[in-house]
């Protein structure tokens, strides 16, 4: 139930991509335990902007999980500590009177620091446009009942397609690798009929693209798998590295 | 002003397939040669874009989030409509029209509904093509639920992340547009002003939200699809960045805005707890169901719920509308809410809040039932508010949730600026006076893959629009504006924060223009809003300056147009004299309090025209002739 807590949060604080960031150090007393973690931050700011200095700044939208606009490194965690948990869903009864928070941007050399907390994952765009889609222009499509698909399936479809696109996989990944995110999105298309035709195509362009953004190997550390916050499998890397064999011996694709 | 509809004539079933007949086309070689520019990237932009540049426009395609997957009908849950009777109960396109105009208290145009229940079929096929992992059967086919009081099964879904999973299609599909060269994306940018040329939209001003520089963009035409201003109220379901400052600034150039104070409240969200609130969830309305609604009899009652004895619990929706029960309307619910509240009866430790029992559910089905139904929501609500709803009651209040109003738009989804074209939650035109269930994702979705690719043609073809660029004197003009008033916003170095003066504006809507309203109440609000306006502009404090990246410097100029935009919402509930929907004036009640819409009078379209700075905006009605449904008086008793 409701409570109080007292805080000392280190906060990473860096003007902008070029400039060298630090952590500062900040204490926030009397927070209220049915906060959200973003709310908390919300304090913070209202405070740093009461005296006159910039607040924190961080990305944030929806506050109920799914836009996958927030997401910063806590106490080591992407998202913090909370299995299955956005940064935004993180509530501050998971934390202790007295407790140190260390709050850091999610790091990998394709994700630049924007300011603060808040990064530039614009290279995640850039993987989907390398063939993320199914290719079929507004008008095209056949009757939406004349493809069945096993209920299976669809569900396998659907648990790869909750990615919300945060990176925080690749910001758990000791190599930073963007697996588990190409992964969700060959595995959601390749489950479906509909997805099928461009399988070979997709995935080497896709992979090769998360190559040549500078996103590192998959080592099969699995951490991406535990600190996604919409809980993605690992299966979905699995099936990456079986579409991309297949592509690269049995297709004429190249 | 005269408000052409340019509704076409002939039967309701043959408006649209007749109107395409006639409308003028694009060549495709000569499509490439027109620029068109989409503001926001939901279902409503995100769809609008791909379709326009699938089609062969040059397409510049803008939002404010860092990437076009992250607008807020991300966070759409139940479902999408579609007239489609899989389930073989009867369903058609009739009865989807009918139910959606019934549904908005017959307050919407004919001729649009009906056209958008139409096209929600082709919506469904579109999406599933695009790899959307729709809910199926175990046969394999597309499997249906049932949604907010309609009697048939009418609802695709996708997990309770139906709009995610549309938007992610949408998005999928942007991009790969974007990687052919036909969309050039936009992101982190926010929409400053609309730049007009010899009367037409031509392009737009914004703000490049990284380097705070000032851009000018050229286009013939643009397409606004901005979503909704229930952020107005400073708590809402809404994404905290969703605002009204595009609508709000095309209307101060001559967009006219209809019916502004149509706002739906939600009944079923996750109560406030305190005043770092920053926003609201819903929880799906499907545990109406099961869950019973009650309040302790005696007000003032402290006690936790489970020491509460059955004899001094009132089950006040069950008294009082003995036929539908806890499944009265999301209005209805609503008010009853808040009325038991403000008696002192609420509960929580804010005392607003109702309780929604699970306990006779439980006993009765068994709990591993109950589990199966609503698991995830109620894993949901353990984690938000730490309370387990199979043991303690949970917690429900209202909620900001979807505005109807929006600006105004003709038949081809033009406002009232020529080459100016509004979609989605944005435009007002589709659900009267309250939506129902599943129709926001079906409405954004027609208007941008099957609407406007035919109208925008239209439009293009049939006017002579001069080449202009952004050098035109009207970009540097309007440019120069924008950026005066970004100067005088970064220079308030006053002693209250922008969120604190939204939160105030926030109760001062919520208590006077929510979910009762009444004259006076109405005339405090218009009382209270400017002294509030004021103090905003002496005494509010924006930290660093205008040319880097500056959240309180974006939040505040949003805060600056909701503070000038919802006098406008309390203009336009002033000037309804009748309850009609989610307007609710306790001056129009039947005898079981009850809407009471005055057909006679008021069966119009508010359409406000801004008059200038100090001056009171001038209210065109747009007449709605029903010649197709009888308008009758709901009743849930």
């Amino acid at each position: 139930m409701s409570g109080a807590i007292n805080l000392t949060l280190k906060i990473w604080r860096q003007k902008n991509a070029k400039e060298k960031g630090h952590l500062e150090v900040h204490n926030l007393e009397n927070i209220s335990t049915d906060m959200s973690f973003l709310e908390m931050l919300d304090v913070l700011n209202e405070g740093l902007t009461l005296e006159g200095k910039e607040p924190i700044a961080f990305d944030y939208d929806c506050r109920e999980g799914i836009c996958g606009a927030c997401g910063a490194v806590v106490n080591g965690y992407a998202h913090g500590p909370r299995k299955g948990t956005t940064l935004c869903q993180l509530h501050m009864r998971h934390f202790h009177d007295g407790d140190t928070i260390v709050i850091e941007p999610f790091r990998a050399r394709p994700f630049e620091i924007v300011k603060d907390l808040m990064i530039d994952r614009s290279a995640f765009d850039v993987i989907i446009q390398a063939g993320g889609y199914v290719s079929v222009n507004t008008g095209q499509a056949p009757e939406a009942n004349s493809l069945p698909i096993s209920e299976e399936n669809s569900e396998l479809a659907m648990d790869a397609a909750a990615c919300i696109g945060c990176g925080a996989c690749v910001a758990a990944c000791p190599n930073a690798s963007a697996m588990l995110f190409v992964g969700a999105k060959i595995s959601h298309l390749t489950l479906l009929p509909q997805g099928k035709v461009e399988a070979g195509k997709r995935a080497l362009s896709m992979l090769r693209k998360m190559d040549d953004l500078g996103f590192g190997k998959c080592a099969n550390h699995t951490e991406c798998e535990v600190q996604c916050p919409k809980e993605i499998s690992i299966t979905n890397i699995a099936r990456l590295n079986r579409e991309f064999i297949k592509a690269s011996f049995g297709s004429s694709v190249r | 002003m005269k408000l052409d509809s340019k509704v076409p004539g002939g039967p309701l079933e043959q408006k649209w397939d007749k109107y395409l007949d006639d409308l003028k086309l694009v060549s495709p070689a000569n499509k490439r040669k027109f620029g068109i520019i989409v503001l926001g990237t939901g279902l409503a932009g995100g769809s609008a874009s791909a379709t326009l540049a699938e089609l062969g426009y040059n397409v510049k395609s803008f939002c404010l989030q860092d990437t076009p997957r992250r607008a807020h009908s991300i966070a759409a849950q139940g479902g999408i409509n579609a007239a489609k009777n899989y389930p073989g109960d009867g369903d058609n396109i009739w009865r989807l029209f009918y139910d959606t105009i019934k549904g908005g208290d017959f307050r919407a145009r004919e001729a649009n509904v009906y056209r958008l229940a139409q096209i929600s079929n082709r919506i469904i096929d579109h999406c599933t093509a695009q790899g959307v992992p729709f809910a199926r059967e175990y046969g394999g086919l597309l499997a249906n639920r049932s949604f907010g009081g309609a009697q048939v099964s009418r609802t695709f879904y996708a997990r309770g992340q139906t709009g995610q999973q549309l938007l992610l299609g949408c998005y999928s599909a942007m991009m790969r547009q974007v990687s052919a060269g036909h969309i050039e994306m936009l992101p982190r940018r926010e929409i400053l002003d609309v730049v007009i040329v010899d009367g037409c939209a031509r392009g737009v001003v914004v703000r490049n939200l990284i380097t705070g520089e000032i851009e000018k963009h050229a286009a013939h035409a643009v397409v606004m699809a901005t979503g909704g201003y229930g952020n107005a109220y400073y708590l809402s379901t809404n994404g905290m960045n969703s605002n009204v400052s595009a609508a709000f600034k095309a209307y101060k150039k001559g967009a006219l805005f209809a019916n502004p104070c149509f706002v739906q409240i939600h009944p079923t969200c996750i109560p406030v707890h305190g005043t770092y609130q920053s926003k609201l969830t819903l929880m799906s309305e499907s545990l109406r169901n099961d869950g019973r609604v009650w309040v302790p009899k005696n007000s003032g009652d402290k006690r936790s719920p489970n020491e509460i004895p059955e004899s001094e619990r009132d089950y006040y929706l069950e008294t009082k509308y003995p036929a539908y029960g806890n499944l009265v309307p999301r209005d209805v619910a609503s008010r009853n809410a808040k009325e038991q509240c403000d008696m002192g009866k609420g509960v929580g430790p804010t005392g607003l809040a109702v309780y929604l029992d699970f306990r006779d559910p439980i006993q009765r089905d068994g709990k591993d039932v109950i589990e199966r139904k609503y698991g995830n929501l109620f894993d949901m609500y353990e984690r938000i508010v730490g309370e387990n709803p199979y043991e303690t009651p949970m917690m429900i209040y209202p909620a900001v949730h979807y505005v109807m109003g929006g600006l105004w738009v003709d038949y081809n989804l033009m406002s009232t600026i020529p080459g100016l074209f509004v979609l989605g939650e944005a435009n007002f035109s589709d659900h009267g006076a309250n939506r129902l269930g599943a129709s926001a994702l079906m409405q954004g979705l027609a208007d941008g893959y099957f609407v406007i690719p035919y109208t925008i043609g239209g439009y293009l073809a049939g006017t002579f629009l001069s080449e202009v660029n952004a050098t035109h004197p009207a970009f540097e003009d309007t440019a120069q504006q924008a950026r005066e008033k970004i100067q005088k916003l970064s220079a308030l170095k006053g002693h209250r924060t922008v969120d604190d003066i939204h939160r105030e504006l926030g109760h001062i809507l919520w208590e006077h223009c929510g979910m009762a309203r009444s004259e006076e109440g109405l005339l405090k609000a218009k009382e209270l809003i400017p002294p509030l306006r004021e103090e905003f502009w002496e005494n509010a404090i924006v930290p660093g300056g205008p040319d880097d990246l500056n959240q309180t410097l974006e939040r505040a100029g949003r805060v600056a147009d909701f503070l000038e935009f919802a006098e406008l919402m309390v203009e336009d509930a002033i000037s309804r004299k009748e309850s009609c929907g989610c307007h609710f004036n306790v001056g129009y009640q039947t005898e079981e309090h009850e809407a009471l819409r005055q057909d006679d009078t008021s069966c119009y379209v508010s359409a406000w025209e801004y008059a200038g700075k100090g001056k009171s905006p001038v209210l065109h009605k747009e007449p709605l002739a029903f010649e197709n449904v009888h308008l009758t008086q709901r009743s849930y008793k």
